[in-house]
C-alpha cells in the first residue's frame, strides 16, 4: 500500500510537471502546480505510516502555503490580465530575449 | 478490500489529473481538478491520515478551488475554448522528460517498502497509539502545538502577509 501511494503520487507529480510545459493558460498552469503539491502530499502520508505523525503535520504546513500561494498567485494573474487582457503565458514576453 | 478501493481511488486521481491536463474549457480543468483532489482524499482516508482527509476536502476542494473559479468567472475565462496546448516536437520533450522523471521518482522512492500483508509499520503503530489517545485531530494537534509551535507561528505570519499582498496587488487603481 505504502509503494503503491508512492507510486501514485510519483505519476501525479510527472503528470503535473507534464501539465506545466505544455499548458500556456496561466490559471491552468497554476492548477498544474497545485497538482504536484497534492502528489508531494500524498508521498509525505504515505511516508508518515512508516516514521510517524511528522509527516502528516508537515502536509498541514503544505496545505497552509498552497492556500497562501494561490491568493497572491491569483492576485498577480489578475493584475496581468488587467494589463494585457489575456492569460496566455506566450503574450508576457516582455523579459524574453 | 482496502486495496481494491485504493486502486479504485488511484485511477479516479490519475484520469482527474489528467483531465486537469487535457481540457479544453479552463472551467472542466478545475472541475476534473475537484475530482482528482476528492480522490486523494479517499486515498489519504485508506492510508489512516482521516484528518487530514478532511481538511483535503474542505479547505483544498472546498477554499481554494473555489477561489480559482472565482478569478475564472472574474476574468470571463469561462468560454475561452481555443486549444491553448503545445502541441508537436515540444509537447513530446515534455511528455519524454516527465515520463523520465516518473519513472525515477518511482523507482527511488517507491522501491524498497514492501511491509508483509497484516503487518504495522512503526509509524503507522506510532499513529494508532496517538489517535486511541488524543483522537483524529489532537493526534496532529499535539506535535503541531509543541515541536513544531515555531513554524506554525511563522505560517501564520505567512498568511497575514499573503493577504495583505493579494489585496495590493488585486487593487483596481494603484497610485
Amino acid at each position: 500500500m505504502i509503494t503503491q501511494a508512492l507510486i501514485l503520487s510519483a505519476i501525479l507529480f510527472a503528470l503535473g510537471t507534464f501539465g506545466v510545459l505544455v499548458r500556456r493558460n496561466a490559471i491552468i498552469m497554476f492548477l498544474c502546480i497545485e497538482l504536484q503539491l497534492n502528489a508531494v502530499n500524498v508521498a509525505f502520508v504515505a511516508f508518515s505510516r512508516l516514521v510517524g505523525i511528522e509527516g502528516q503535520v508537515f502536509v498541514f504546513f503544505v496545505m497552509t502555503v498552497a492556500a497562501a500561494e494561490a491568493a497572491v498567485g491569483l492576485a498577480i494573474i489578475i493584475s496581468i490580465f488587467r494589463h494585457y487582457e489575456t492569460v496566455n503565458v506566450d503574450n508576457f514576453n516582455l523579459l524574453k530575449w | 478490500m482496502v486495496e481494491i478501493f485504493f486502486y479504485i481511488f488511484a485511477a479516479t486521481a490519475l484520469g482527474g489529473g489528467l483531465g486537469v491536463v487535457l481540457s479544453k474549457s479552463p472551467v472542466g480543468s478545475l472541475l476534473m481538478m475537484v475530482v482528482s483532489l476528492a480522490s486523494l482524499a479517499g486515498v489519504f482516508v485508506l492510508l489512516e491520515a482521516h484528518f487530514l482527509a478532511a481538511i483535503q476536502v474542505i479547505v483544498y476542494a472546498g477554499a481554494i478551488m473555489v477561489l480559482f473559479l472565482f478569478v475564472i468567472m472574474l476574468l470571463n475565462l469561462g468560454h475561452d475554448y481555443q486549444q491553448d496546448l503545445k502541441w508537436g516536437a515540444f509537447s513530446v520533450l515534455s511528455f519524454a522528460v516527465a515520463g523520465g522523471l516518473a519513472g525515477i521518482l518511482a523507482r527511488e522512492v517507491g522501491g524498497d517498502w514492501q511491509i508483509a500483508d497484516g503487518v504495522v509499520p512503526p509509524g503507522g503503530r506510532a499513529i494508532d497509539a496517538a489517535v486511541r489517545e488524543h483522537g483524529a485531530v489532537g493526534a496532529i494537534a499535539e506535535p503541531l502545538f509543541t515541536t513544531y509551535v515555531v513554524p506554525f507561528e511563522i505560517t501564520g505570519i505567512l498568511l497575514l502577509v499573503a493577504i495583505v499582498g493579494a489585496l495590493a496587488l488585486a487593487k483596481r487603481n494603484v497610485s
